[in-house]
């Protein structure tokens, strides 16, 4: 074998390999897909091909999540020279009907059950980062390579200098889409002038929000992708390891960027000396340990360290002191996703799309009351109500919407007056909202929202750390409230005392956890009031008017204790 | 707080007074040598920072309130150590502490030597508006010498750090997370069957409150003396236990 491989070369067999299929079965084989029988699909197909001696003709592919997980299994069947046709929930009886008719018969399947390639939901789709999910295997280099992976790196390696990366991405405007919105530039160029022999580079895998699965879909479905963004994180900062922090709740997402690890280093695509240039660069998988609170990154550098996950004091920030006292990056799996794109076909064609401070495309999971769920890659800008309403298909069972959350337990509820905001990080932010990792859960005119706060104080509480007193402590309060107001046995006084409790828990906590965790309260009492009040027992009016509920001396009820 | 070489000269504004403080100095430091009180709990002068309790928290004009304890001045920093506000927020922590744990000083050993006690009669913490979340834990009293009771504790970590970093012999360790975060000896074994623990009582005399205390002693009569800890860190510093007999 040479020294390093020839890309081209791979994917020109790749290729011809391919074409020499009359037709490919991509089945996904994503987490969604496979909990609803796709391995099961997937045997079916094979086992009547080879029953039907079409396996010479016919290639079986599993793939990553092609985004419709409401209605997987998904089939895509492939067909040379033709359009591609995509089944939906698939079944064992379905499978022999589309070996029958389809892979063998050479047609689509006559009232199959086939998604119309005009949807909404695809057609108002801008894949940058999921341009390859659902169409190539995980588990294969090749077919990554065959698509034009591992370009970028190249190109990066051979004709720039880590400056000019640095420069690509800050021409791009790509900014984290871990949730805050931070210039990835510039914390890339805060590595790349930090002094130090060894550097890190994080990729954060832990996302944990409440109905979000955007990163361990991109890890699950397109390995590959994260460890070149990776790379080229390496090489513009000199950074000389990198590690993926993976939460442990994501088994498939671990087992996959194992193995495109070890095909990576195979194929000198990471290691000692990548692609022979004399870079060197490793990547790890570090496996977390059930804590939400992990995402955060002083924690989570805690947490690969095999130190106890919980946030201390920035400063010193990473890059000045992180792992083990060496300089170092943590970057969102998304954002890394986004980097080989923009380093491969140049900043211009990414910042092409999305709004002026909002550059690109961003992965939501659609959840909650929507016709579709699933995963999908939009433009920022795009308003909230063509998501919901004609990308996710509107709401179900003639219900009307109430409101959209985004952010998880620290992002907030956009009511229906707001359905037309731009979807970028100032817009959602000035909604008492957040951009967030991109869960999205869409809630029908059945949803209580005193109870949807008290649903995110209950996680909240559930993955405090315990190491500051205000969330510590607090998070169980204001739970306690809630709880109280949602029984219908609160009063006016403990609406009081939250709000006050919510204001000192935002200013005081130590990380982003506790900092966050009343958003849901505030963005519920905004926007939904009337709700609050409506469950509010009568409350005697002890104090008087414009007093404050803390004032010393004032009686208190059995919710008071003492 | 080990020594300083030379003059303080960076310039700060503490609560309006225009003072000196020196490079790398933390914003606490600088405010117990010039005179003015800030409230803390979890700090001890001679451990490693922890920066939990969340009582030192003061506004130094970022958008955000900051630890003093861990926040180092620059030159021309203006640092508010008090307000209505922040007053209102520490008022609230205390509260919060007495809320989650059993604090009735009228039944505790520490009664009178107890730095919450302390805060909660500087805050004018007098009742208390939330559920009482006690009681959570147990006590563990295996050891011969000293108790643990696990409800008295408000999670400063003293302990764990002066069993890590003066005694060397690292007993402690907080288990769990959230509301049932506690304090555990070794791998969560009673603490008397810890052949780690050498009955220091370093831990014991740094507590701030009655979560550890002495065998045998009965309400109000535990004298904890947290002071002791600089005292060690500084003759550590000084390398004042060195025989410099035979140097000479």
């Amino acid at each position: 074998m040479a020294a390093t491989i020839d890309l081209d070369d791979v994917a020109n067999v790749e290729l011809e390999a391919r074409s020499r299929f009359t037709h490919r079965a991509l089945v996904c084989t994503s987490t969604g897909c496979l909990s609803a029988g796709a391995a099961n699909v997937r045997a079916t197909l094979e086992a009547d091909l080879t029953e039907a001696e079409a396996d010479h003709d016919v290639q079986v592919v599993p793939t990553g999540c092609p985004g419709l997980c409401s209605r997987g299994p998904l089939v895509t069947v492939e067909s040379r020279g033709e359009e591609s046709t995509l089944y939906q929930y698939v079944d064992e009886d379905a499978a022999h009907t589309i070996v029958r008719e389809h892979l063998v018969g050479g047609a689509p399947v006559e009232g199959g059950d086939i998604v119309p390639p005009d949807i909404p939901f695809y057609a108002k789709q801008h894949q940058v980062v999921l341009a390859y999910a659902g169409r190539i295997d995980p588990d294969r280099l090749e077919d990554y390579v065959a698509e034009g992976g591992y370009r970028a790196l190249s190109k990066a390696l051979t004709s720039m200098t880590p400056e000019q990366v640095i420069e690509a991405i800050d021409a791009s405007g790509l900014r984290g889409r871990g949730g805050a919105g931070y210039p990835t530039a510039r914390k890339w160029e805060l590595l790349h002038d930090a002094p130090g022999e060894h550097k890190y580079v994080v990729a954060n895998g832990d996302e944990g929000d409440p109905g979000a699965y955007m990163d361990r879909t991109i890890m699950d479905s397109d390995p590959h992708r994260v460890l070149e963004g990776m790379a080229l994180a390496a090489y513009a900062t000199g950074a000389d390891k990198g590690y993926i922090y993976v939460r442990a709740e994501y088994p498939l997402a671990i087992e996959r960027l194992e193995r495109a690890i070890r095909a990576a280093k195979r194929a000198k695509l990471l290691g000692r000396s990548v692609l022979g240039t004399g870079f060197a660069f490793d990547i790890e998988v570090r496996v977390g340990a059930g804590a939400f609170v992990c995402g955060e990154e002083t924690a989570l550098m805690a947490s690969i360290e095999g130190r106890r996950g919980t946030p201390s004091l920035r400063p010193p920030y990473p890059t000045e002191r992180g792992l083990w006292g060496a300089p170092t990056m943590i970057n969102n799996v998304e954002t890394l996703a986004n980097v080989p794109a923009i380093v491969g076909k140049g900043p211009e064609a990414f910042a092409a799309v999305g709004t002026e401070t909002s550059k690109g495309t961003k992965v939501f999971a659609l959840a909650g009351s929507v016709t579709n769920t699933g995963l999908i890659e939009v433009p920022m800008g795009i308003p909230l109500r063509e998501i919901v309403f004609d990308m996710a298909g509107g709401i179900p069972n003639g219900k009307a919407f109430k409101a959209a959350q985004t952010g998880g337990p620290s992002g907030g509820c956009i009511p229906a007056a707001y359905l037309d905001t731009p979807v970028d990080y100032e817009h959602l932010r000035a909604l008492g909202s957040m951009m967030g990792s991109g869960g999205l859960v869409v809630m029908d005119e059945t949803v209580k929202m005193p109870e949807v706060a008290r649903f995110y104080m209950e996680f909240c509480r559930d993955e405090s750390c315990g190491k500051c007193t205000p969330c510590r402590a607090g998070t169980v309060k204001m739970y306690a409230f809630l709880d109280r107001i949602c029984r219908g046995v609160g009063r006016k006084r403990d609406l009081q005392h939250l709000e006050s409790l919510c204001r000192t828990v935002r200013e005081t906590s130590l990380c982003g956890l506790g900092q966050s965790a009343p958003n849901p309260v505030f963005s519920t009492l905004e926007h939904f009031r009337e709700e609050y009040l409506e469950l509010l027992v009568e409350d005697e009016e002890f104090l008087p008017a414009g007093a404050a509920p803390t004032a010393p001396g004032a009686p208190t009820d059995e919710a008071g204790a003492r | 707080m080990s020594p300083r070489n030379g003059r303080p000269n960076v310039p700060v504004t503490i609560d309006g007074q225009d003072v000196k403080a020196f490079e790398g100095e933390s914003i606490l430091e600088l405010a117990r040598r010039v005179g003015v009180p800030i409230p803390t709990l979890c700090h001890l002068e001679g451990l490693s920072i922890h920066g939990g309790c969340r009582l030192c928290l003061v506004d130094t004009g970022d958008h955000k309130l900051k630890p003093a304890c861990a926040t180092e001045v620059t030159a021309e920093l203006d640092v508010t150590t008090t307000n209505a506000e922040i007053r209102e927020h520490r008022r609230r922590i205390v509260e919060l502490l007495f809320a989650e744990g059993n604090h009735i000083c009228a039944f505790c050993v520490s009664s009178g030597s107890c730095e919450l006690q302390d805060l909660a009669t500087e805050h004018h913490v007098d009742h208390i508006h939330y559920e009482l979340g006690y009681e959570r834990h147990d006590v563990d009293a295996s050891h011969p010498k000293y108790v643990l009771d696990r409800d008295r504790c408000v999670l400063c970590t003293r302990c764990v750090r002066v069993c890590d970093e003066v005694e060397g012999a690292h007993v402690w360790d907080v288990a769990m997370r959230g509301n049932e975060a506690r304090i555990v000896a070794g791998m969560d074994i009673p603490w008397g069957e810890s052949s780690a623990c050498t009955w220091c009582g370093k831990c014991v005399v740094v507590c701030p409150t009655g979560a550890l205390s002495f065998k045998g002693r009965a309400t109000g009569e535990m004298r904890h003396d947290p002071e002791l800890v600089a005292f060690l860190a500084r003759a550590r510093d000084e390398g004042e236990w060195i025989d410099r007999r035979a140097e000479a």
